[in-house]
């Protein structure tokens, strides 16, 4: 059974002339206990579609069913069974860490007690600093709170809206530690992103890009459709190189990627001709070599061809 | 010696009470260098720009930015730089023109100057049509791109870049940084944060604060031999993981 059910959403802002779509037509099934993740840039949309299925806001058209209930009709039945956390940090600042929690259990009719083996070890992380107030707190672990309180009434289907957002390499992988706990324990999640590396640790994703969705599929589906050859390729002088790259007939696309420049090139067959081509040209330190794509790739691909 | 550097510091510190947010850290930036400067939250990265950028007197240390040193010369450092972040660089309800026309007011530029510069901007980003739009109308990356544009308006010798790509689309991020290597081909240093590891790796240099302390400085191919590492990401999370300070 599905979790999560979205069918042709449409929701727009805005009067006639200044008119902004920013979801166009979404449609996407989210299966019990996975971790969907919803990939994208700011403005893609994201925000909307997360207030959509929290039934804080109503979409143009179309529908959506959480956890077998619709977000319109039912929406009072939704919010006692998920948990929402907003991009931007929502709890009480004036608040200590333990009065938020309690505040966030007593709404829900619970008690930290009665789920806590749910949060324990997020909130374990918080706990030395229980007195404190939530606006006092560090930016890591006022999103250790802000999911521990999103958890408190242990919900069925739990809404992350980038919760990695300006955070640290090293934080995000701990903080996608804490989601795996969660999926452990049978919580089906929905999260947005903006970091594409972040996809790869989903069961299955949507990328989304201004309102539409590009492609639905595991990551390593995603990577699978990547049909065309691609080429890391260094040398002195990255810049001239990429322009170099960029004028191949040869060649779809060039950018930078880290350390390289990938190189997309239009078939297999060609291949060998770019390889030729750049060791015949007076490039010093040349290095190239076949890669498989990444999800960022796949991206750029797919925004290009839009 | 100095002439040489856009930035020197030397044992630069900024202790809040007990706590030593920056520890003595010492490093040089070249000039016309791209200098990535990468820690984790809550490193001190955000309290060592405010100092090299004039907002904030250092406890102790010396620091000189643009050959200006900044516990006695910070006002003259802040008309030498420029500085653009992620949450706040432009007025979204001025236009595209006016927000031009303000910062080079600000920067104390002429009519003449202000007038040519817009011109070229606008042409530059290809946004002469929407010269007379509000800033909140543009899409994410083309505000990105239009406030580093403003922040190197009045040709400042230094600019500061707060991750400035954060959020942006992967190809707007890809030519952000191209305007970053055409700036500092132009002679224009850029001091740069981000958490995009792969943006390290287009740094000409970079440092990793651990702790209020520089853990390691040099050229990512550099970093990456020295930690054994086959990414810039292997590198940070190397360093990172072994901080003792909670994230902020």
């Amino acid at each position: 059974m599905s979790s999560i059910s979205v069918k042709n959403i449409i929701k727009s802002y805005g009067k006639k002339k200044d008119k902004v779509i920013a979801l166009n037509d979404i449609s996407f099934e989210v299966k019990e206990g996975e971790i969907f993740g919803i990939i994208g840039p700011d403005g893609a949309g994201k925000t909307s579609l997360f207030r959509i299925l929290t039934t804080l806001l109503l979409a143009d058209s179309g529908t959506a069913i959480v956890d077998g209930l619709d977000v319109i009709k039912e929406f009072e039945k939704i919010r006692k069974r998920v948990g929402y956390m907003p991009g931007r940090f929502s709890l009480y600042q004036d608040l200590t860490v333990k009065e938020n929690l309690d505040f966030f259990a007593t709404i829900f009719n619970t008690s930290i007690e009665e789920n806590y083996s749910l949060i324990k070890d997020i909130y374990l992380q918080i706990e030395p600093f229980k007195d404190r107030r939530a606006g006092k707190l560090s930016g890591g672990m006022k999103q250790k709170l802000a999911l521990s309180c999103a958890l408190i009434h242990r919900p069925v289907v739990l809404f992350l809206d980038e919760p990695t957002t300006g955070v640290d390499a090293v934080s995000r992988k701990e903080f996608w530690e804490m989601l795996k706990g969660l999926k452990a324990q049978g919580i089906t999640i929905l999260v947005s992103t903006p970091y594409m590396d972040e996809a790869m640790l989903c069961d299955n994703v949507a990328l989304l890009q201004k309102g539409k969705v590009l492609s639905i599929n595991t990551p390593a589906g995603v990577i699978t459709d990547f049909k065309y050859p691609l080429m890391a390729v260094k040398a002195k002088g990255m810049l001239p190189l990429l322009e170099q790259l960029k004028a191949m007939e040869t060649v779809k696309d060039a950018y930078p990627f880290g350390e390289y420049h990938h190189v997309v090139i239009k078939n297999e067959q060609l291949v060998q001709q770019v390889r030729d081509t750049l060791s015949n040209s007076s490039l010093s330190d040349l290095q190239m070599k076949r890669v498989e794509a990444d999800i960022e790739d796949c991206f750029i691909d797919l925004m290009k061809e839009k | 010696m100095s002439e040489q550097k856009a930035i020197t510091t030397n044992k630069l510190t900024k202790k809040f009470g007990d706590f030593t947010a920056v520890d003595e850290i010492s490093f040089e930036v070249n000039k016309g260098e791209i200098f990535g400067f990468l820690g984790a939250n809550g490193a001190g990265k955000t309290t060592a720009m405010r100092m090299l950028c004039g907002l904030s007197l250092p406890t102790s240390g010396e620091a000189t930015v643009a050959g200006l040193n900044v516990y006695k010369e910070n006002e003259k450092i802040k008309r030498s730089i420029g500085y653009m972040s992620q949450k706040f660089s432009l007025y979204d309800d001025l236009t595209v023109k006016e927000n031009m026309r303000f910062y080079g007011g600000i920067y104390g530029k002429s009519n003449a100057f202000i007038k040519q510069k817009t011109a070229y901007i606008l042409d530059h980003l290809h946004l002469e049509k929407e010269a007379n739009v509000l800033v909140k109308s543009l899409p994410l990356g083309w505000k990105q791109k239009l406030a580093f544009s403003v922040a190197v308006f009045h040709a400042p010798e230094i600019v500061f870049l707060d991750e400035p790509t954060g959020g942006v689309d992967p190809v707007t991020r890809r030519e952000f940084w191209n305007m970053i290597y055409v700036a500092a081909a132009g002679g224009t240093t850029v001091f740069v944060t981000t958490h995009y590891m792969d943006e390290a790796e287009y740094c000409d240099r970079v440092s990793i604060m651990v702790d209020g302390r520089i853990d390691a400085l040099d050229t990512p191919i550099r970093l990456k031999e020295k930690f054994n590492a086959a990414s810039m990401d292997e590198v940070f999370l190397k360093l990172a993981r072994k901080a003792a300070r909670a994230a902020d």
